[in-house]
């Protein structure tokens, strides 16, 4: 019997953070694909407060919110570590941890929550506006000095927390017909892009991109239809 | 090396009250900096400096060096000074800790600000959101005295903004947010918390509080 489950649904770079944090540790567990659009009562049960996904649950306690995770994890199996152990460089990863979760919520792909692939017009340029301010706020703060991740030579939670710019970004702007991230306009996000999609629990770790793509591009086709 | 530690605050803000609160219990001596935080323009060039991302109070600098966001002060005072413990030992207990800090911060203040400033059913709706997330804290307390059990913790000071501000938010409102009949051991956990050491001396004056909410409700604007 599996010591640690882990609830989650396939599109949602949230469910990846503790994927990727599970794998890079080597811990074994269950996974348990979730239809959010019909959510099972053992989801429910072990989240009441949130009802979402991913929800962690080890030797029967659940544990919920992709950000605080990750660093429970961290805490049951502290190696490889994902966190610095200098308590300052720890704080500047959770302030980093912090600012994705609370940025990249426009990039859930929660039928409720995304405006990105959603919506059109002044809703959509909103949304596109948002997500700049982010893209620019993590090229001049987050990433200066050369660094290959955001806590330097190796990956992180912050990394992972930003998983959602590298991979799940693109899909959303081919679906939306929208060119937001340009290379030339962020290259340290460009490199720093690279660098995390080349680690390879991450290569062997990302949502399929035809699959979501088809998805997107239904949903969207479906809501402008109804509009 | 002698610490330097300086926190940047403003008087009537919870978080930054949160941050002088764990100093205390640690017994940190720290040079505290009042700021404007009416409007960016009269923000300090150092906060703008330290900040700069959010501009926001509080930031704590420890030996030149800024750390950001309540809650992410809290647990780097913990693991800088081992003093009387705000996060508990167990693994677990400190992740349900951080949860419920998070759950207050993301969930209960967002729809007390809407019941404030909305009317008609928005009101309602919103009202009736803050009453099920006390309800739930009072699950979560479930008869201790404290949150962190018999002296106040992590999560107890994360919800210094119910114990206070909400209860002068009522009382400027007239709306019934926080009920003696729903929440017996909440209240009690309120009136507990307040009059501990650590937080007694680390609350804004109450009729300052009361006279700048009524002054910002009634739409004279937010002055300081």
């Amino acid at each position: 019997m599996a010591v640690v489950k882990l609830f989650g649904a396939w599109t949602s770079p949230y469910f990846y953070r503790v994927i990727w944090a599970l794998k890079l540790k080597g811990i074994p567990y269950e996974c348990i694909e979730e239809d959010l659009l019909n959510k099972s009562p053992l989801l429910l049960q072990y989240n009441p407060v949130h009802k979402k996904i991913p929800v962690l649950v080890h030797d029967g306690k659940p544990i919920c919110e992709s950000t605080i995770i990750p660093q429970y994890i961290e805490e049951i199996w502290p190696q490889p570590s994902l966190l610095p152990s200098d308590p300052y460089e720890r704080a500047m990863a959770r302030f980093w941890i912090k600012f994705a979760d609370d940025k990249l919520i426009l990039l859930a792909l929660s039928p409720s929550i995304s405006k990105m692939y959603r919506a059109s017009g002044e809703e959509q340029e909103k949304a596109v506006k948002y997500i700049l301010e982010m893209l620019e706020t993590m090229e001049d703060h987050g990433l200066i000095g050369g660094k290959k991740f955001f806590g330097g030579d190796k990956i992180s939670m912050v990394d992972m927390a930003f998983g959602a710019v590298a991979h799940w970004l693109g899909v959303i702007e081919d679906a939306a017909g929208l060119k937001i991230f340009e290379a030339h306009k962020f290259p340290r996000l460009q490199s720093w892009i690279q660098n995390f999609k080349e680690v390879p629990i991450i290569k062997e770790n990302l949502t399929d991109r035809d699959k979501m793509f088809a998805l997107l591009k239904r949903r969207r086709e479906m809501l402008l239809a109804s509009k | 090396m002698a610490e330097e530690v300086k926190l940047f605050g403003a008087w009537g803000s919870p978080f930054s009250r949160r941050v002088e609160i764990a100093l205390e219990l640690k017994g940190i001596p720290f040079e505290y900096i009042e700021e404007n935080v009416s409007d960016d323009k009269f923000k300090s060039p150092l906060l703008l400096k330290y900040n700069p991302i959010h501009k926001k109070v509080p930031v704590l600098l420890h030996n030149g060096k800024p750390v950001l966001e309540s809650l992410i002060i809290l647990e780097y005072v913990d693991e800088t000074w081992k003093d009387n413990p705000i996060l508990p030992e167990d693994p677990h207990e400190r992740t349900m800790a951080r949860f419920w800090a998070r759950f207050i911060d993301e969930k209960c203040m967002p729809p007390v600000w809407k019941a404030l400033l909305g009317t008609g059913e928005e009101r309602e709706k919103a009202l009736e959101e803050v009453r099920e997330c006390l309800k739930t804290l009072e699950g979560v307390l479930n008869g201790k005295r404290f949150f962190g059990g018999e002296t106040i913790g992590l999560l107890d000071i994360a919800a210094n903004f119910i114990a206070f501000w909400l209860r002068v938010i009522q009382e400027v409102s007239g709306l019934e947010f926080l009920t003696a009949d729903k929440c017996p051991v909440l209240i009690k956990w309120c009136d507990e918390f307040v009059s501990c050491n650590p937080v007694k001396e680390h609350l804004p004056p109450r009729d300052k509080l009361i006279a700048f909410m009524k002054n910002w409700l009634s739409g004279d604007g937010w002055t300081d």
